[in-house]
């Protein structure tokens, strides 16, 4: 295999780790974040730091990574999912931004704007993809057991959620905490692939990214969420060569799938069952 | 008889509104009670205040001997009150059983860890939530439709899945609003025998609000009729027909009518 196309593969486990963190919460628990790039960025410094600095093994870096992030998603949480409404994602911008603002400016620990270089390549393919295939499953089986169920319920009605028992708050939080740790351990991914982290990776742009591909794949499908980064990693990358204009290509797919399948590629549905349906109407 | 459940001079106000204005009453243990009023009395609004949907502004609510006025929703469902609601709020997009399962679950945990591994207790405890969630559907005449989508279900049916739903969280007081709203006569028939069996079979106290009065009259031994947020009757199912303060309510005054 060329190792362009490790790159790709690695990417593509890397965006696919960061999707399905931002998916639990978005699409399962229905709450919005703005500035899940700042997870990453925690995750992606923590380690950084914790690999060069501290010269500690690259695997519980990682863990440390996503757990920090983790930490600071339980502070965050903890006083606007207490509220409903628009409270949490405006406060996950100011945050985005604030973590973005404080890696640049804090030069002693972070080296600020220019960047962090020098850590270790640890993200090999084995290491992306193994990864990848354990948050997997780990996330599959989380929305087939009761607390998927108690994340849905919250999303639908969060008042008749309430009535039959469910503390919402604490289930929020728990999405969030959760998702905070995917997004970390794939910024932490991200640093040892490309051996270079600076803040500016870890902008609104990214965020916004981040719930474009799962609002793209279809809010409350997991899969759906792994075919829109598989989806929107392979525009960006396969085009390029076209340099800037190929953010013309990314914007227009996302506005032909506004269009043409508003709910996102699979609704709400995930695959098997969406291609059983699929086949129905058919004949 | 001790009381399952006890008001002392509840009052909500919203606004200038006094939506229940100083209501008291009682409701014992094993009875199936009735909370009738004209549109706007408030009769919602005491089940939003008794499962904390809403704080009182006073007064007080003690159910099974304990005080539960300050707890937050979450917490009074899991002393053992369940609702159903007026405009039906199930998870329209979620199957009829994985409706019922997500309130059932509730009585029968196991570990996050066990959850993201499915390892350990999961697989029996998984298997124990859908097994009840089918017994309670069963009980409702909705088993053959358990993996329907609940939106599509036809109304009549949907207040039976909230019934099996509410009940499913195992409560020892079950709030029913308006299960009758929007049926025809047979549904209401065939309702009115639900309500009796699960009330006999399952060993609980029912509140009603209902707006169908005969089904009221042959279910409830005990009715409380609400006007203007004020309690105005109570008492058997005669003495409410024959008291001139429902009357009135439901028939307006005399001299109006005139």
């Amino acid at each position: 295999m060329s190792g362009y196309t490790e790159g790709i593969i690695i990417l593509l486990c890397i965006n696919a780790i960061a999707g399905m963190g931002v998916s639990l919460l978005t699409g399962f628990a229905g709450v919005f974040s703005l500035g899940h790039a700042a997870y990453m960025a925690l995750g992606a410094y923590t380690t950084a730091i914790l690999t060069v600095q501290y010269s500690m093994h690259w695997l519980p870096a990682i863990v440390a990574g996503g757990i920090v992030a983790m930490i600071v998603a339980y502070f965050i949480g903890v006083p606007t999912l207490r509220l409903m409404g628009d409270y949490f994602a405006i406060a996950s911008l100011g945050l985005g931004e604030a973590i973005r603002l404080i890696l640049e400016n804090w030069q002693s620990v972070t080296r600020g704007a220019r960047g962090y270089p020098g850590i270790d390549p640890y993200t090999t393919l084995p290491v992306a993809v193994g990864a990848f295939l354990i948050l997997l499953i780990l996330m599959f089986n989380f929305i087939n057991s009761r607390y998927g169920r108690a994340c849905k319920a919250c999303r639908d009605d969060y008042i008749a959620a309430s009535l039959l028992g469910f503390n919402t708050a604490n289930i929020r939080i728990l999405a969030l905490v959760l998702s905070a740790f995917y997004c970390g351990v794939a910024g932490a991914l991200l640093g040892g692939f490309l051996s270079f982290i600076q803040p500016v990776m870890f902008d609104m742009m990214k965020s916004t990214e981040l719930t474009a591909v799962v609002v793209f794949g279809g809010l409350g499908s997991m899969s759906g969420t792994l075919l829109g980064t598989l989806v929107i990693t392979l525009v960006t990358e396969l085009f390029r060569p076209i340099s800037q204009y190929r953010m013309l290509i990314y914007g227009a797919v996302l506005v032909i799938i506004m269009v043409i399948r508003p709910e996102g590629i699979l609704g709400n549905r995930e695959l098997p069952s969406f291609f059983r349906r699929f086949l129905r109407r058919d004949s | 008889m001790a009381a399952i459940i006890e008001l002392t001079n509840i009052t909500k106000t919203f606004g200038g509104v006094r939506a229940v204005d100083a209501i008291s009453f009682s409701v014992e243990r094993g009875e199936l009670a009735g909370l009738i009023g004209p549109n706007g009395a408030g009769k919602t609004t005491v089940f939003n205040l008794i499962t904390g949907v809403y704080d009182p502004d006073q007064g007080s609510i003690v159910f099974d001997g304990e005080d539960i006025t300050p707890l937050k929703t979450y917490q009074v469902i899991r002393k053992g009150i369940a609702r159903t609601f007026q405009n039906l709020r199930l998870f329209q997009r979620s199957t009829v059983l994985e409706n019922v399962m997500t309130a059932a679950q509730n009585g029968l945990p196991y570990s996050f860890w066990e959850g993201v591994t499915h390892l350990g207790r999961w697989r029996g405890v998984e298997r124990k939530i859908r097994d009840k969630s089918m017994d309670l559907l069963a009980r409702v005449g909705l088993a053959d439709r358990a993996l329907q989508e609940a939106g599509t279900l036809p109304y009549g049916y949907q207040r039976r899945l909230e019934i099996a739903r509410a009940l499913s969280l195992d409560p020892k007081l079950l709030l029913l609003d308006e299960p009758a709203a929007g049926m025809n006569p047979e549904e209401v028939y065939a309702l009115n025998d639900l309500i009796t069996a699960i009330h006999r079979d399952f060993g609980l106290s029912i509140i009603v609000i209902e707006h169908h009065m005969d089904l009221v009259m042959e279910i409830c031994p005990h009715i409380v009729c609400m006007n203007f947020g004020a309690k105005i009757a109570e008492g058997g199912p005669e003495a409410i027909q024959r008291h001139p303060e429902v009357l009135k309510a439901y028939l307006g005054d005399e001299e109006e009518t005139a």
